[in-house]
């Protein structure tokens, strides 16, 4: 069976700087798998290249077997690779309402639809009220999201990707930020994505690595420096030496 | 009033998509002057037409997000091209209005590629050298254009061959207002659309837009060349109902004062490029009768205020106020917390 997502000698230079270093990598189907890495490691570059928001200087990316390589973000995002952002990247103006109902309309093809009332289409509604429902939104579905509290608008960010139906979702440092009332809420949620999704969690905070991963990759300097099970990752003195040797000490 | 989620959702979006009873008005005013301020028809036409220009620039700043100085290129393609449409081909108005409004769409299509990449003042700068050049070559196309005596001998006949057009601009009113209307009509449909929602994506943050699969650059190409079309309409009817077209028509302080109108209006409710055109040319008409020299002093006076205080404070402050007339509990502010 082929991977989820898939990466073979991946790299990326800028300048002199090799920032992604001939990276390979495999995400199972259904893999609840963390990348983990200390600052500067490179996460944010492997994930803009997996996006394609960045282009390889070398190297495949495969999902679901295709070769995507070469494609336009957005391209990607239609065949199912999506991302969420460590700073939430939303849509000041717009209500979560119109912020979902853009997304799952766009997932549905009707983005050119000009000459219709978006929100006409009840297959649209029910959905938006059933993403709304999971990352309980609804009591602030007609607010402008510039005015939510932090933690709705964090949940927001990831009901936003959650809304392209995602077949493998890159999380990037989701709990960011999240003030600890709201912590709890955000982690259930992230813990209750369905199985058929594939997630890949970028994370500096080990509790929310610990208690979701099942397999851990740790970027080192652009590569990849060692990957395997939670238990075995937590164990290896390599691993406590350049990463959590540094950060979990406090 | 609330209901179940669904319901709330449907109510909401369908909210956004509904005539509000001032728009009624506004409209119901603008048909009530062809009978009831027959001596400003003229003067009416002229704000009609600013408006719509206004309109078609919101289109691509308030909805999409692009900064142009250079809109007035459209409009004075548009306008040229009906006033010389009418000299060597036929004079009949609506067959020069649909060809000009076409051919303006296609400027802009030609056009929209250069505005995709770069951010704000990247844009400013290639759509004000667009004008630039396309200002030039109507200029220096002396056979074609007339140059810098302007455009003269535009003939155009009766409007769908019943109306003459008069010396008091009451054919012209109606006609630039009926069309105008048509184009609001449509645009107003547009913009409450699944694409114009997609617009607004794209104007609050292209970045994640891009991220939930909207392919931004095809959306920006789409609305560009719709704005530039109505550009090219408005400019048409310029050059229709005056029967002249000059180089003014294309020059910087057209592109300019179309963004002043469209800002002091108000961007992103397709009503602000007629506010917009109303205060300005009202204020234009008081203050040049008062004091003729320095009425730009008074525009810019109020420019610095609006965008300094900030519209939507200002809008929150006028909703708390009308909220205390009427007795009502006051409205929630709408806080602007960066989103980007």
């Amino acid at each position: 069976m082929s991977a989820a997502l898939e990466t073979v000698g991946l790299q990326k230079r800028f300048g002199g700087i090799v920032a992604t270093d001939d990276v390979t990598f495999r995400l199972e189907p259904g893999a609840r798998h963390a990348l983990i890495g200390p600052n500067g490691a490179g996460k944010t570059t492997f994930v803009n290249l997996l996006t394609g928001v960045l282009q390889p200087s070398a190297g495949t990316i495969r999902l679901h077997g295709e070769d995507i390589s070469a494609m336009a973000p957005e391209r990607r995002v239609k065949r199912g690779l999506v991302r969420t952002f460590q700073i939430n990247q939303l849509f000041a103006g717009m209500t979560p309402l119109e912020t979902l109902g853009v997304a799952v309309s766009e997932r549905m093809g009707h983005g050119y639809e000009f000459w219709r009332p978006a929100g006409s289409k009840s297959a649209v509604i029910d959905e938006i009220v059933e993403i709304a429902t999971r990352f309980k939104l609804v009591d602030v579905l007609e607010e402008r999201t510039a005015s939510l509290p932090y933690g709705k608008q964090r949940l927001l960010e990831i009901a936003l990707a959650f809304a392209c139906q995602p077949r493998v979702l890159l999380l990037d440092e989701p709990a960011a930020g999240v003030p600890e009332a709201e912590r709890h809420d955000l982690l259930a949620t992230v813990a209750a994505l369905p199985r058929d999704v594939s997630v890949l969690l970028i994370e500096h905070d080990m509790d929310l690595v610990f208690s979701f991963a099942e397999r851990i990759s740790v970027l080192v300097n652009g590569a990849l420096f060692t990957e395997g099970t939670v238990s075995e990752i937590a164990n290896d003195p390599r691993v406590r030496a350049v990463y959590l040797g540094e950060s979990l000490d406090g | 009033m609330q209901g179940t989620p669904t319901d709330i959702a449907t109510r909401h979006l369908a909210e956004t998509s509904r005539w509000k009873p001032m728009e009624f008005v506004f409209w119901l005013v603008a048909f009530g002057a062809i009978w009831l301020l027959p001596s400003h028809h003229l003067i009416l036409n002229e704000i009609l037409i600013t408006a719509l220009f206004a309109m078609s620039l919101d289109l691509i700043l308030g909805y999409a997000g692009i900064a142009s100085l250079g809109h007035a290129a459209f409009f004075g393609f548009g306008a040229y091209f009906a006033g010389i449409f009418a000299i060597r081909v036929i004079g009949d108005p609506l067959t020069g209005l649909v060809l000009a409004t076409l051919a303006s769409g296609a400027l802009g299509f030609i056009t929209s590629f250069l505005v995709l990449r770069g951010v704000d003042l990247a844009r400013l700068m290639v759509t004000l050298g667009v004008a630039l050049v396309l200002g030039e070559i109507a200029n220096k196309m002396t056979w074609l254009t007339g140059g810098a005596d302007g455009l003269q001998g535009v003939m155009m006949g009766p409007v769908l061959g019943l109306f003459e057009f008069d010396l008091y601009g009451r054919t012209a009113y109606v006609y630039s207002l009926v069309v105008t209307f048509l184009l609001f009509l449509m645009a107003r449909r547009i913009v409450v659309s699944p694409f114009g929602l997609s617009l607004r994506t794209i104007r609050d943050n292209p970045l994640r837009a891009r991220a939930i699969g909207i392919p931004v650059n095809r959306r920006l190409i789409a609305v560009y060349t719709l704005a530039a079309a109505y550009a090219g309409a408005a400019g048409a009817l310029l050059a229709q109902t005056t029967q002249f077209v000059s180089l003014d028509v294309i020059a910087l302080h057209r592109s300019a004062d179309v963004l002043l109108m469209l800002v002091i209006g108000g961007t992103g409710y397709l009503y602000g490029g007629f506010a917009g055109a109303i205060v300005f040319k009202v204020l234009q008409e008081v203050i040049s009768n008062w004091t003729p020299q320095y009425w730009t002093f008074w525009i810019g006076l109020i420019l610095v205020i609006l965008v300094l205080i900030g519209r939507e404070r200002m809008n929150h402050r006028a909703a708390v106020l009308w909220a205390r007339l009427r007795g009502k509990p006051e409205p929630r502010p709408r806080t602007i917390v960066g989103g980007h």
